[in-house]
C-alpha cells in the first residue's frame, strides 16, 4: 500500500509537469491576447510530430528534435497571431471560432502527412530510477519534470524580473494603459503567442515517447487543460501552475485507485465545485474574462 | 399612390414566403437517398441551433448543449422503451426531460458568466454525458440504447406513410421544427424576450429597476434546453440508436460554428449557418471525395467566414433583399 501510494505520487508529479507547461502556455495567451486558443492541444499535437519527424524519421538526436519542435511551433504562434488573433483582437468569439477551424486544419495536416495511426517512438533511454520494490520512475519522465521546473521557473524570472517581462504583465492588465505607456503591444502579443505555443510544442515534443501519438492527440489535453485554467482563474499563471498539480493528483490517484471515467466525473465535479464557491476561479481576478 | 407601396410589399412577402414553403416541400424530389438522410439531420439541427440562439439572447454562451439535446433523446428513448408510451408523448417527456436538467444545472451555472460559463457549462455537459457511459443501467453504456421504437406509420388517405424512409420523416419534423421555431420567435417577441435583451447588452442596468438578471437567465436556458431536447428526441427515434460520443463537445463545436458563422442578432442567421455550412460540408466537399481533406478545407472556410464576415451570413441579407426590392421596382 505504502509503494502504491509513493508510485502514485510519481505519476501525478510527472502528469502535473506537462499538463502545467500545456497550462500556462494557454493562459500566457490569454492574458495577453484576450481569446481562447482552441487549437492549443493541436500545437502540443505538433510538438510530438515535430519528434517524430526529426527523432524518428531523421534519425537526429532527441534533443534536437525538441528544439526543432519547439522552435516550429513557437513560429506557427507567431503566425496565428499574425494571421488570426490580430485582426480578431476585438472579437474574442470570432477568435474562438478561428481557432476552432485552425484546429481542423492543423488535424487534417497530421493525418494527411503522417497518417492516422499511432506513431510508435522508441524511448530515448530505457533506464529506470528504482526506488525501492515496486516503486519506480523511467527517467524519460524525469527528463518532463525537470524541463517543466526548469522552464516555468525561467519564465516566471522572465516575467518578473526582465523589461520585456514587465511590460507583457502591463498589456495583460490593461491593454490600452499599457499602450500609453509607449509598451508595443502588438511586439508583445507577438512574444506571449512565442512562448504560449513554445510551451505546448515543448509538453508535446518531451512526452511524445510516453503518450499515444496522433493527429487527434490534443482533444483530451485541451479539454484537461480548459479545466485547470479555469480552476486556477483565467489569466492567473500561479492558479494554472497550483490547478495543474491539484488536478493531476486527484485524476492520478483516483484513476488508480476506482477507474479513468470516475476520475474524470470526479475531476469535473470538484471544478464545478470550485466554480460555484468562487465563480471566477481560485486565483481569478473578479472582473476578467 | 401610398395606400399601394405595402400592398406591393405584402404582396412581395406572400410571394417569397410561397416560394420558400414551394423549395422545402419540392426539395427531397432532387436529393439522392443519403442526401435525403442529411436534410432530415439538417432540419433537426435547425432547431437545436435555434434554441441555441435563444439561450444566447441573455449574452451567455455555452458549451453543454447538445448535452441538453442529449437529455431530450435519452429521456424519449427510455420513456417509449420502458415505459411503452407513445413516440409523439415520449418526444415531448424528452423535452421535458432535457427542460428539467437545465433547469438543475441553471443553479450553479448561472454563478459563472463569459469564459467561465462556457467552460462551466462543458464541464457539466461532460458529468451528464461520463455518467451516461458509466451507467450502463439504464443508459446502456458506451454502447448506448439501441432499437429505440420509432414512429408509427399510419394510413393517410389510402397512402402508406412508413416513417423510416427519410421524406414522410423530413416532413414530420419540418412541421416540428416550424412550429417549434414559431414559438421560440414568438418568446422573443414578447415581454420576457425584450427583457432577454435587456439582460444582455445592460446587465447591471437591468438589475437597478428591478429585473431579474439571474432568474432570467435561468428561463431561457430552460426553454433552450427544452426545444433542444425536442431536437434530441426527434433524432433518436429516426436513427434508433444513441450513444453517448454522440453528444460530445466536438458535436457542441459545431453547433457553436454553425451559430457563430450564421450570425446570431436575427432568429434567420443560425438557420442560415447552419444550412449553409452543412450543404458545404456534406454535399459540395463530399462531392470531391478526398475524405482526408475535407475538414482543411471547412476550418479554412471557417477561418475565412470570421475574418471577411465578421458579423456573420445575416449581414448579407438585408443587402441582398434591397438589391432584390430595386429589381423587382425596376422589372414593375
Amino acid at each position: 500500500m505504502h509503494e502504491l501510494l509513493l508510485q502514485t505520487f510519481l505519476n501525478a508529479t510527472y502528469a502535473a509537469s506537462y499538463i502545467a507547461l500545456v497550462a500556462v502556455g494557454l493562459v500566457l495567451i490569454f492574458g495577453v491576447m484576450g481569446v481562447i486558443n482552441f487549437a492549443h492541444g493541436e500545437l502540443y499535437m505538433l510538438g510530438a510530430y515535430g519528434v517524430v519527424a526529426v527523432y524518428v524519421g531523421a534519425q537526429q538526436s532527441f534533443l534536437l528534435a525538441v528544439a526543432v519542435g519547439l522552435m516550429f511551433v513557437g513560429l506557427v504562434g507567431l503566425l496565428m497571431e499574425r494571421a488570426l488573433f490580430r485582426p480578431l483582437r476585438d472579437n474574442p468569439l470570432s477568435g474562438l471560432v478561428a481557432s476552432i477551424g485552425l484546429l481542423l486544419i492543423l488535424q487534417a495536416l497530421a493525418a494527411i502527412f503522417f497518417g492516422v495511426r499511432m506513431e510508435h517512438i522508441p524511448p530515448v533511454t530505457q533506464e529506470v530510477l528504482r526506488f525501492s520494490d515496486g516503486v519506480s520512475l523511467p527517467l524519460q519522465r524525469l527528463f518532463v519534470i525537470v524541463a517543466a521546473i526548469v522552464l516555468l521557473t525561467g519564465l516566471w524570472m522572465f516575467l518578473k524580473r526582465t523589461r520585456f517581462g514587465w511590460a507583457l504583465r502591463a498589456s495583460a492588465e490593461d491593454r490600452e494603459a499599457a499602450q500609453l505607456q509607449g509598451i508595443s503591444v502588438t511586439r508583445i502579443a507577438q512574444l506571449a503567442m512565442v512562448i504560449g505555443a513554445g510551451l505546448a510544442g515543448v509538453a508535446g515534443a518531451l512526452t511524445a515517447p510516453l503518450v499515444r501519438v496522433y493527429p487527434y492527440m490534443g482533444h483530451s489535453v485541451i479539454v484537461t487543460v480548459f479545466i485547470v485554467i479555469i480552476v486556477g482563474g483565467v489569466g492567473s499563471l500561479e492558479g494554472a501552475v497550483i490547478a495543474a498539480i491539484a488536478y493531476a493528483f486527484v485524476h492520478t490517484f483516483v484513476t488508480t485507485f476506482f477507474d479513468g471515467v470516475v476520475a474524470d466525473i470526479v475531476g469535473l465535479l470538484l471544478m464545478l465545485m470550485v466554480l460555484v464557491v468562487r465563480p471566477t476561479g481560485l486565483f481569478g481576478a473578479r472582473d476578467r474574462a | 399612390m401610398l395606400a399601394i407601396v405595402p400592398e406591393a410589399a405584402r404582396f412581395r412577402y406572400l410571394l417569397a414566403w410561397t416560394a420558400l414553403a414551394v423549395l422545402l416541400c419540392a426539395l427531397p424530389l432532387f436529393l439522392s437517398y443519403s442526401q435525403k438522410e442529411i436534410l432530415v439531420f439538417t432540419t433537426i439541427n435547425v432547431i437545436l441551433v435555434v434554441s441555441y440562439r435563444h439561450l444566447t439572447l441573455t449574452g451567455e454562451w455555452s458549451l453543454g448543449h447538445v448535452v441538453m439535446m442529449g437529455c431530450g433523446a435519452y429521456g424519449s428513448a427510455l420513456a417509449s422503451k420502458q415505459l411503452g408510451l407513445a413516440v409523439p408523448l415520449s418526444m415531448l417527456t424528452g423535452g421535458v426531460c432535457a427542460a428539467l436538467v437545465g433547469w438543475l444545472l441553471s443553479y450553479p451555472l448561472f454563478r459563472m458568466k463569459g469564459f467561465y460559463f462556457l467552460i462551466g457549462s462543458f464541464a457539466a455537459g461532460e458529468v451528464i454525458r461520463l455518467l451516461w457511459k458509466r451507467f450502463r443501467d439504464p443508459f446502456g453504456g458506451p454502447k448506448g440504447l439501441k432499437r429505440v421504437p420509432g414512429l408509427e406509420e399510419f394510413e393517410f388517405a389510402g397512402l402508406r406513410i412508413d416513417f423510416f424512409d427519410p421524406v414522410p420523416y423530413y416532413f414530420f419534423s419540418l412541421a416540428v421544427a416550424i412550429v417549434c421555431i414559431w414559438l421560440l420567435w414568438r418568446i422573443e417577441r414578447s415581454p420576457l424576450g425584450w427583457s432577454y435583451h435587456a439582460v444582455h447588452w445592460g446587465d447591471d442596468l437591468a438589475r437597478s429597476v428591478g429585473i431579474p438578471t439571474r432568474r432570467l437567465r435561468r428561463r431561457a436556458m430552460v426553454t433552450a434546453s427544452f426545444f433542444a431536447g425536442i431536437s434530441g428526441a426527434l433524432l433518436v427515434h429516426y436513427v434508433g440508436t444513441v450513444n453517448p460520443s454522440r453528444f460530445n463537445v466536438e458535436e457542441m463545436v459545431y453547433v457553436l460554428t454553425w451559430a457563430i458563422v450564421g450570425g446570431v442578432a436575427t432568429l434567420y442567421g443560425p438557420i442560415l449557418g447552419v444550412v449553409s455550412l452543412t450543404i458545404v460540408n456534406e454535399i459540395i466537399l463530399r462531392e470531391f471525395g478526398l475524405d482526408q481533406w475535407r475538414p482543411l478545407f471547412y476550418g479554412a472556410l471557417l477561418i475565412a467566414s470570421v475574418l471577411f464576415l465578421p458579423k456573420g451570413l445575416e449581414s448579407l441579407v438585408a443587402p441582398a433583399r434591397s438589391m432584390l426590392s430595386r429589381l423587382w421596382t425596376r422589372s414593375a
